[in-house]
């Protein structure tokens, strides 16, 4: 399986009926095409939405109804338009029952950084600051590595998100938990041994029994 | 029964230097007719808050590109390339804000309030600079309110007097802005007579806006 689909399947089993979901644009976003069909979730998008739906068919698009990077959506029965204070409301003022965002790095206590690598690729925050230091749950969806650089670090080098710990780092090796005594190893992709996973890992990781592998969606 | 204006009309009265409070989100409910027109005019030296900056050479991209943009206030220049790179040649001045932070802070402006105190940012760059202020043992950072000269809204629907309603994600900061410019000016889509948008669908009422440009191709 291709690793971005590796850990949008797994990401979505975190994903229950009833919850108030953000996305995060990129691999994040591909969770949705993973959770059941019929699922209750009220998925939000930054620009403005609760109950945003796939791409419509071709000739139907509306220009008013878009995802967050512009692209064509349907609504789903029961969608909600909301301005951009109320979008903020709810990631800030607890409403927010999880978002999945990408991550850059991820380090031992937990702190992410994605949002800018100084000097070369600053795109800027947008909602990324309020969602990490505002929803309810946290969980980063990225590439344990990129170009040979691990990405779970023992101290973040870029700029950090928030102060806040995240709940829990997915990639495509790895789940891993945060906590207050670091990172615990709690599950592996299917065939990668946990000695491949601490050897692709900067930081240290706490690995406790034996490790199950991830069920997938 | 309002007089409306040509989009070159609006441009006419916004002089060079002015700041811009413009609606839109990657470009969507953005009020395209008069940037095109500010482009035109050959406009110089513009602040322009927004959320973003748009696709390159379109909307505030187009503003970017023809030069008549001096600094932005925004939370994501990360789909416009071409602003990324000015800002690095040091052609124009970009503050980042957070999402969330962008919109409250303009929500102060227009609503008369002294700022809004965030626990988004804390311990990150966007604190540098800023005061930190304790509220019952929780901390958060004071945010300054912004107004700015004009604030263009792209509107779905508007009547005669200038009530205006706003379609799905196309709403996003523009109910908000309306409130926060001391010119407002309104782009509809279209212009329906007054009475036909119900009292309960009017998003921004006509009370707060000064211009109404003609009606969407």
């Amino acid at each position: 399986m291709e690793p971005k689909e590796l850990i949008a399947r797994r990401v979505a089993l975190e994903l229950k009926a009833g919850m108030l979901v953000n996305l995060g644009i990129g691999l994040p976003s591909m969770v949705a095409r993973f959770v059941p069909s019929g699922h209750g979730i009220f998925f939000q998008t930054e620009n403005g939405f609760i109950g945003t739906g796939g791409r419509p068919p071709e000739g139907m698009e509306d220009p008013h109804l878009t995802d967050a990077g512009a692209g064509f959506v349907m609504a789903e029965p029961g969608a909600a338009t909301i301005d951009s204070t109320m979008v903020f409301g709810l990631i800030r003022g607890g409403h927010m029952d999880l978002t999945v965002l990408g991550g850059l790095q991820v380090d031992e206590a937990g702190q992410l950084a994605n949002w800018q690598v100084p000097g070369k690729m600053v795109p800027g925050m947008g909602g990324a600051m309020d969602l990490v230091t505002g929803a309810a749950a946290v969980i980063v969806a990225m590439q344990h590595s990129a170009k040979g650089e691990a990405r779970v670090v023992r101290k973040c080098t870029l700029p950090l998100t928030s102060l806040r710990r995240v709940d829990l780092v997915v990639t495509d090796m790895a789940v891993l938990k945060p906590t207050e005594a670091g990172l615990v190893l709690r599950e592996r992709a299917p065939g990668v041994s946990v000695e491949d996973i601490v050897a692709q890992t900067e930081a240290r990781l706490i690995v406790e029994g034996d490790i199950p592998e991830m069920k997938l969606a | 029964m309002r007089k409306v204006l040509r989009p070159e009309e609006a441009a006419e009265m916004i002089p060079d230097g002015a700041s811009l409070l413009i609606g839109g989100f990657m470009g969507v409910g953005g009020p395209m007719r008069m940037m095109n027109a500010l482009v035109a005019r050959g406009a110089r030296d513009l602040t322009i808050i927004a959320n973003d900056s748009g696709h390159k050479g379109i909307g505030i991209g187009a503003l970017v590109a023809a030069g008549a943009v001096r600094k932005m206030i925004t939370s994501h220049i990360g789909l416009n390339p071409e602003t990324q790179a000015k800002m690095i040649a040091g052609e124009i001045e970009v503050e980042l804000v957070p999402q969330g932070t962008l919109i409250e802070r303009i929500r102060a402006g227009g609503f008369g309030l002294g700022g809004v105190l965030t626990p988004t940012g804390l311990g990150t760059e966007v604190e540098n600079g800023k005061q930190v202020i304790e509220v019952d043992g929780k901390r958060f950072l004071l945010e300054k309110p912004i107004k700015a000269d004009f604030a263009l809204v792209r509107a779905w629907r508007a009547d005669y007097i200038g009530n205006l309603s706003y379609a799905f994600t196309a709403r996003n900061f523009n109910p908000t802005i309306a409130m926060a410019g001391k010119v407002v000016i309104a782009e509809p889509e279209s212009i329906v007579p007054t009475g036909a948008i119900a009292p309960d669908d009017v998003h921004t009422p006509g009370a707060i806006v000064d211009h109404l440009l003609t009606r969407g191709a």
